[in-house]
């Protein structure tokens, strides 16, 4: 056998060896029982999850597959109970999916706030608007770029709800750009061309720590802007394969008051304040919703 | 640009560091993909060689859908795969999706047809009397299998790596049927797509320059093995 | 005389390919220590009765007997396949060294580790391949790769070897030394072979027996001198190079000596035609001698006639004459012998040849 040869043998070896090893994890995997969290991606990329998840499955023993895609997206994996339960934050969409019986014990967890961003030199004059309508209202006068996730997640929700509230229908606009993506990307989008966006604290916040990104917050804290995260749990009813158990598991855990705890102080080192305001047991009503 | 640069340089930091989870990612790369590409080996090659030694009604139309399926958007695979892993779908049972194993499956579609496809050519391609000289030379028709295919390992191998080649770099399938769970089914497409939506560019080019690498090394072989002469 | 042995009979072979009969052969014995050469036209169906006895063809009919038994299962046939070595038009070696390529018949026959390695060493040292044994097949000349596919064959130490023009893209002197090699070791071994060529002087050489194949059928199978003087028919006669083949009548016979009138002229031939048969008189061009004088009373020849030098062709060591006799006839002489006797074209000489020189094949009536 020549060089080359021998060279392939071993790693073909290499491979079969490794081969056995991958299934025997699986198979470890799989006695474990799994949960699919469907979350969105704001959540996701705050980080928030990776702390959370792993106290999780270290207390009950499940193991957790965080699926972050859009709340809207979610909510379909939840509709089609491909999920076992949802951590989302479009409450409009919420409401519909738990009366149509698709998920139950829509509970309150945190929340933080949405903000709207733009250049410095704001060409459409927003700053200190006060309220975010209004600020939309100046946006689409002047035709100034806007940039919307449009991808159906939380925030694009509510962003919609925004413009609504404006009297404006942005699609369709010179002005109005849909990326389609995350919230980050988005971003980095608006920071590039120098557009608005309505964007999360969370992710602004650990974006911009990490690169400057040149956008200043123009308008923030009417109670339209609080975003507001819900745990739900997908009902077993129509799809008997959900792992309910599991999912009461993740819900009470996120609602208990260790994890609230540990809400409250995430991101307090990083960013000088948290990233979520823990709300377990509140009424809605109290966040001037 | 000067981002970039900055990413490039902090790059280089997280491999010098060797940072447990860039490393991790990798290597679940090349697990993954690594067991896909030998899944399209063995299936690959054998009804590859099969298809080209043999005559029979149809073949045109076979050799036509496997070379069609080596173009299969890996996208559409994924999308085709996470419908039937789906828990409701019809093996839902099995309990795959958002597992290596799923990628695995999804991985093996897209390579098996690259494999079979450079398999049939390259067999198709040996000289015409050299399944007459093995023969004559008293070989029974396993063996004349076995010397036929070590006669054209060359081109097999440079199939194999094309199929290796095709599934690391492949992003749109392992995301849907992966789930891009951390620790778990994160490989470097998919976290390298997740950490560029986060802005961590630094993370992103780290693992992209894993991934060149990857790829790198698989054509360097390739090229290796295209430079030697034909036998006579 | 004894008969020996056959180690293989064709009975009734036939091969159609394409709706075409391409090889018909009602009978044909290999028996052992023969040496054929297979000659015939390209498409005679030479390689294909080559591929047809070692089971590499499908068989329209007929049947393969190794040594008195009827090859019917596969296991048998492959039993026989393995007592047969077969050498190709091209070396066709495999992408490996030398070595890997002449042990090849032996692995594939499970041999030992230890006996492969004397075997294949024994059969290079005779090759002259010894020191090439690790050199990669695909860096070897055309006669190196050449001696590697004999010593690939002759190393399984078959009982029977056939060649299909194995030399044919060879130089002349590369092509000898190889067959010589080939046939020193077939003689010590008593191998029994069937050698495919286009060359005659290459079968003359090598052969005891010659099998003339044409339109997949055999036309004649004799000894060499047998075939090259006394062709069955015409397409014979051509093919093996009677440069001379004259129409005629016969005009008398009388105890084999016959008289043929050939373009007006009367020829003294001997064979067992009527009077009254159409012949072809057939006259190898090395048998009709030229000269200046008229050696009438000199030379036992019977047929001597006035000729003119029509044309002369360079034919390497000595050149080719064509005569106008009254009747075409060609010779052959040496150039020492065309320089000696100052001929040139054109030159008036008298052409002579024995009656024993020209053989007559009846022709074919309608």
């Amino acid at each position: 056998m020549n060089h080359l040869q021998r060279f392939f043998f071993v790693l073909l070896s290499c491979f079969l060896l490794s081969a056995v090893s991958v299934p025997c994890g699986w198979s470890a995997q799989a006695q474990q029982k799994a949960l699919i969290l469907a979350t969105t991606t704001s959540t996701q990329d705050s980080g928030l999850l990776d702390v959370l998840v792993p106290i999780f499955e270290k207390q009950t023993g499940y193991f957790v597959k965080t699926i972050s895609v859009g709340s809207g997206q979610a909510m379909k994996m939840g509709e089609k109970g491909e999920a076992d339960v949802l951590l989302v934050h479009s409450p409009e969409s919420e409401k519909a999916f738990v009366s149509q019986g698709f998920g139950f014990n829509r509970k309150l967890v945190m929340h933080n706030d949405f903000i709207l961003l733009g250049p410095a030199n704001d060409p459409a004059k927003i700053r200190g608007a006060k309220s975010a309508a209004e600020a939309f209202k100046r946006i689409a006068q002047t035709g100034a770029l806007f940039l919307s996730r449009g991808d159906n997640s939380g925030t694009h929700a509510k962003e919609k709800g925004l413009w609504k509230a404006a009297g404006i229908a942005p699609d369709g606009q010179r002005w109005y750009h849909q990326t389609g993506l995350g919230m980050g990307e988005t971003l980095n989008v608006a920071a590039e061309k120098r557009g608005y966006l309505l964007a999360d604290r969370g992710t602004y916040l650990a974006l911009d720590k990490k690169r400057r990104l040149g956008l200043e917050i123009l308008v923030a804290g009417e109670p339209k802007l609080l975003n507001i995260y819900h745990v739900i749990e997908v009902s077993p009813a129509k799809w008997p394969k959900v792992n309910s158990a599991g999912a009461k598991a993740f819900s009470d855990f996120m609602v208990s008051g260790k994890t609230q705890e540990i809400i409250s102080h995430f991101g307090t080192k990083e960013f000088g304040s948290p990233l979520f305001f823990p709300d377990a047991g509140k009424k809605p009503e109290s966040l001037g919703l | 640009m000067d981002l970039i640069i900055e990413g490039i340089v902090k790059a280089f930091q997280l491999l010098a560091s060797l940072d447990p989870e860039v490393l991790g990612i990798a290597w679940l790369s090349l697990k993954v993909s690594g067991l896909a590409t030998l899944v399209s080996l063995v299936i690959g090659i054998s009804v590859g060689t099969m298809v080209a030694l043999t005559s029979f009604p149809g073949k045109k139309i076979l050799v036509s859908l496997v070379n069609t399926g080596m173009g299969l958007p890996p996208v559409v695979v994924g999308l085709f795969v996470s419908i039937l892993l789906w828990r409701n779908g019809p093996l839902g049972f099995l309990e795959l999706l958002y597992t290596p194993g799923a990628i695995i499956i999804a991985q093996s579609v897209i390579a098996t047809p690259i494999v079979m496809g450079i398999t049939i050519a390259a067999m198709q391609n040996l000289p015409a009397n050299l399944r007459l000289q093995i023969l004559a030379l008293g070989a029974t028709r396993f063996q004349l299998v076995w010397m036929l295919v070590k006669e054209a390992r060359l081109p097999l191998m440079a199939g194999v790596m094309a199929g290796f080649g095709g599934v690391i770099s492949e992003v749109g399938a392992s995301i849907m049927v992966g789930g891009n769970v951390r620790g778990y089914t994160r490989v470097l497409t998919t976290a390298t797509v997740m950490e560029t939506g986060r802005g961590n560019f630094d993370v992103a080019i780290a693992l992209s320059l894993i991934l060149l690498l990857f790829c790198f090394v698989i054509n360097y072989v390739l090229t290796h093995i295209q430079q030697r002469e034909r036998p006579r | 005389m004894k008969q020996p042995h056959s180690m293989l009979d064709l009975k009734d072979l036939k091969v159609d390919r394409g709706g075409v009969r391409i090889l018909d052969i009602p009978s044909f014995s290999l028996y052992e220590k023969e040496f054929v050469s297979l000659i015939g036209p390209n498409g005679a169906g030479k390689s294909t009765l080559l591929l047809s006895i070692m089971g590499l063809l499908k068989l329209a009919s007929g049947s393969v007997w190794y040594r008195g038994k009827e090859i019917q299962s596969d296991a048998s046939r492959l039993h026989m396949r393995r007592k047969i070595a077969m050498v190709l038009q091209e070396p066709m070696l495999f992408d490996s060294t030398v070595y890997e390529n002449v042990a090849s018949g032996l692995k594939i026959r499970g041999v030992g580790r230890a006996e492969i390695r004397s075997r294949v060493m024994t059969y290079l040292e005779r090759f002259n391949l010894a020191d090439m044994a690790g050199r990669s097949a695909r860096k070897l000349s055309g006669g190196e790769a050449r001696r590697v596919s004999l010593a690939r064959a002759f190393a399984v130490e078959p009982e029977m070897i056939f060649f299909d023009e194995p030399f044919a893209n060879l130089d002349a002197p590369t092509r000898q030394s190889l067959t010589d090699d080939m046939d020193k070791i077939i003689r010590e071994k008593g191998i029994a072979a069937i050698l495919v060529t286009h060359d005659q002087s290459e079968a003359l050489r090598l052969s005891n027996r010659v099998v003339v194949l044409n339109g997949g059928a055999v036309v004649q199978d004799g000894t060499p001198a047998a075939v090259m003087n006394s062709p069955v028919n015409e397409f014979v006669a051509n093919f093996v190079g009677m440069e001379t083949i004259l129409e005629g009548v016969v005009l008398s016979n009388v105890e084999q000596q016959m008289a043929v009138l050939v373009g007006g002229h009367e020829i003294d031939a001997i064979g067992s035609g009527l009077p009254g048969n159409a012949v072809y008189c057939c006259i190898r061009p090395e048998n009709v001698t030229v000269s200046i004088a008229n050696p009438a009373h000199k030379t036992s020849a019977r047929n001597v006639y006035p000729a003119r030098i029509v044309e002369i062709a360079s034919m390497g060591p000595f050149l080719r004459l064509k005569l106008d006799c009254g009747f075409p006839l060609t010779s052959y002489v040496t150039r020492e012998s065309f320089a000696a006797l100052a001929l040139s074209q054109g030159c008036a000489v008298y052409a002579s040849f024995k009656a024993t020189s020209v053989h007559p094949i009846g022709k074919r009536t309608g």
